[in-house]
């Protein structure tokens, strides 16, 4: 028989769980360091090259904060609805739609003044993630369909939306051909803080985090929010507006991945183009189960997986390293703290030698 | 439309649907056990590279196509090592799984892209082949599709009929009964979890082995969560499988037909087709209150025994 059994901890092990998921990602990067191994590069050396590569200077250091702003919003969207247990795996999409809602206003009005253009961009970011966030909740509430492969099925619709556009009737002339809108006006480009390379998203991001935060903690929606996403059989009992909830949480979730397309492609990209799509939808999943929902953590743990995409980006130029690496590695990482998590809540323990 | 142009249309549905068809059978293996498995794009990228490396190493596309189905099978063993024993969360193992699988496939592929691999080709079915219109629709396709033919029946004579398919089924829909019982719960799911992953690696194995021949990244383009939606669509029965998975294949197919037509549409409308498809027809599978189908204990880990 078996020796030994596992037996459920009367408390979480709070002290602990830092060092479960530290120890966690350590066993990820070893295991990541493996699979460099196994195309013939350097382990150790390449490793050296992601961590040198995303922190090693000031102007990585930038790079992972401008990176980190478009995961940080769409975590915070996605974190929202998983507290409601609504598992919205669509801020791609929304973050796509974003993106072409605001260009829609970039494009179409050009000669908006300048205090006008970039909120006008901004609402219209929010509307249209918004909207493609409010579908799945509808279908889920009145239709009963899953919503998690509603929101995926939407992301597939989205970017094939966005590339319908660049490709076609928003492509600019001058282009060379290039799947591309032309650059916006100065008016609609978000500008960049004092000296630095860091995009005005960042101060966004600060605002929308505190305001997530202060809602959860200090409100009473953010309350109900809360106990509906422990318990929704008890939210229903309290006679919690379970649907609208729904409705409400969706919303926001998509129009904060919505707006994190709108500071992309204004800030960053300056233009609408299909580079846009780079993950930070799928990113963000990761980055809001690291993080426990957590605001404040969602912040930490954006700054890190911008990291290893900046320090990926530094490995795939010195030793020739294909870009899906970063992904194996942000995969890895979320598979080993879920395991890790067994160890916060269990133990193992030796069979009483009983008969 | 005459019929020259829809008999080719409705073979290459067959086709098409045939690798959605693996992984969705899988899959209602799977969550018939109680595991909710969202990995399943993951463990078809994985199973059409392993595929495709097998069969250009050896040059035996049958190896290929096994090496698929194993990889995928290891692959999901994470899956079950994290829900089954480790108590991990269901939906995020199985994204995780999709990412870190996606990921793993772009990874080891990269060097590959545009190479093919020797893979099976059509092969006309004795007899049956010459029947008219049932024959060039069901039987001019590689020994891969004729295999998918009998898998259906196969899973649902387990399911109806064997003691381990009742039991798997028991462990589905209450884990705790079924202990009392005294069956091994575990093992159940274990075993559901790996013959879904195997499965679903020879829907993967599908698209690089017959489908493509060769090797590109993002092969699978979805297909992987589409057969998780189709599990809905057919209420958990390996039968109505069949008929979603050619519903999307028709779909898949008549899209490309239009494109080599080189209708006015833009081609990446066209592409939505089928991704809108699977929200439609989930909604209608969902309201009509099918979901009550589902294993009640489907996405619920079951603890450990004190």
């Amino acid at each position: 028989m078996n020796r030994f059994r596992v037996v459920k901890r009367q408390e979480p092990l709070k002290w602990r769980s830092c060092f479960v998921i530290f120890g966690a990602i350590l066993l990820s990067l070893g295991v990541s360091s493996l699979m460099l191994a196994f195309q013939g590069k350097p382990p150790l050396h390449g490793m050296g090259l992601v961590f040198q590569g995303a922190f090693g200077s000031g102007w990585a250091l930038e790079d992972c904060l401008v990176k980190a702003i478009p995961i940080y919003l769409c975590s915070l969207g996605v974190a929202i609805a998983f507290r409601l247990q609504i598992w919205n795996i669509g801020a791609e999409g929304q973050f796509a739609l974003g993106a072409v809602g605001a260009t829609w206003v970039a494009l179409t009005f050009p000669n908006l003044p300048g205090w006008a253009m970039i909120p006008a961009m901004l609402l219209a970011a929010f509307t249209a993630g918004g909207i493609w966030g409010l579908i799945p909740a509808l279908l889920r509430l009145r239709m009963n369909a899953n919503e998690i492969i509603v929101t995926l099925m939407l992301n597939y619709i989205a970017i094939l939306f966005l590339d319908y556009l660049v490709y076609g009737g928003w492509k600019d002339p001058a282009s060379f051909g290039f799947p591309m809108t032309s650059v916006f006006p100065d008016a609609a480009i978000i500008g960049k803080i004092g000296g630095s390379n860091v995009n005005r998203g960042l101060i966004l991001c600060g605002i929308c985090g505190a305001v997530v935060w202060v809602f959860f903690r200090y409100t009473r929606l953010g309350f109900e929010l809360r106990a509906s996403g422990e318990n929704v059989q008890a939210a229903r009992y309290a006679r919690l507006p379970y649907g609208k909830l729904v409705v409400l949480v969706m919303v926001l979730s998509g129009a904060l991945a919505g707006w994190a397309g709108c500071v992309e492609a204004s800030a960053t990209l300056n233009r609408l183009q299909p580079s846009i799509m780079a993950g930070y939808g799928y990113t963000a999943i990761v980055v809001a189960w690291l993080a426990r929902l957590n605001p404040f953590y969602i912040g930490i743990a954006s700054f890190l997986l911008a990291g290893l995409r900046v320090g990926v980006e530094n490995l795939q130029l010195e030793l020739q390293v294909p870009a899906a690496f970063g992904q194996i590695m942000e995969g890895l990482i979320l598979l080993t703290v879920l395991a890790g998590g067994f160890f916060i809540y269990y133990r193992i323990a030796r069979r009483r030698t009983s008969l | 439309m005459t019929w020259d142009m829809i008999i080719p249309l409705l073979a290459a549905t067959v086709q098409s649907g045939t690798p959605v068809l693996y992984a969705t059978l899988g899959e209602i293996i799977t969550e018939r056990s109680g595991i909710l498995n969202l990995g399943v794009e993951g463990i078809m990228m994985v199973g059409a590279l392993a595929a495709f490396m097998v069969s250009r190493l050896t040059g035996s596309p049958v190896l290929g196509f096994l090496a698929g189905g194993f990889f995928g099978m290891l692959l999901a063993s994470g899956h079950g090592l994290i829900c089954i024993w480790l108590q991990g969360n269901q939906v995020v193992s199985g994204l995780a799984l999709t990412i870190f699988g996606t990921g793993l496939a772009n990874y080891l592929g990269t060097p590959h892209i545009g190479q093919s691999a020797p893979g099976f080709s059509p092969v006309p079915f004795p007899v049956l082949s010459h029947i008219p219109i049932i024959g060039p629709i069901f039987f001019q396709h590689d020994i891969l599709v004729y295999i998918s033919y009998i898998i259906p029946p196969l899973i649902w004579l387990f399911f109806k009929n064997t003691r381990w398919g009742l039991r798997l089924r028991s462990v589905g829909e209450y884990p705790g009964a079924a202990a009392a019982a005294g069956l091994n719960v575990t093992h159940y799911q274990n075993a559901g979890v790996l013959a879904g992953g195997f499965l679903a690696g020879l829907g993967g194995a599908y698209l690089s082995l017959a489908y493509t021949h060769l090797w590109t990244t993002g092969l699978t383009g979805g297909r992987g969560w589409i057969a998780v939606a189709l599990v809905i669509f057919a209420f958990w029965h390996p039968f109505r499988a069949v008929t979603g998975a050619y519903l999307f294949g028709g779909v898949m197919a008549f899209q490309f037909r239009l494109q080599a037509m080189g209708t006015h549409l833009p081609s990446s409308l066209l592409l939505m087709l089928p991704y809108a498809l699977t929200v439609i027809v989930l909604v209608f599978a969902s309201k009509r209150g099918k979901g009550d189908n589902a294993p009640a204990w489907l996405g619920i880990n079951v603890e450990p025994p004190e």
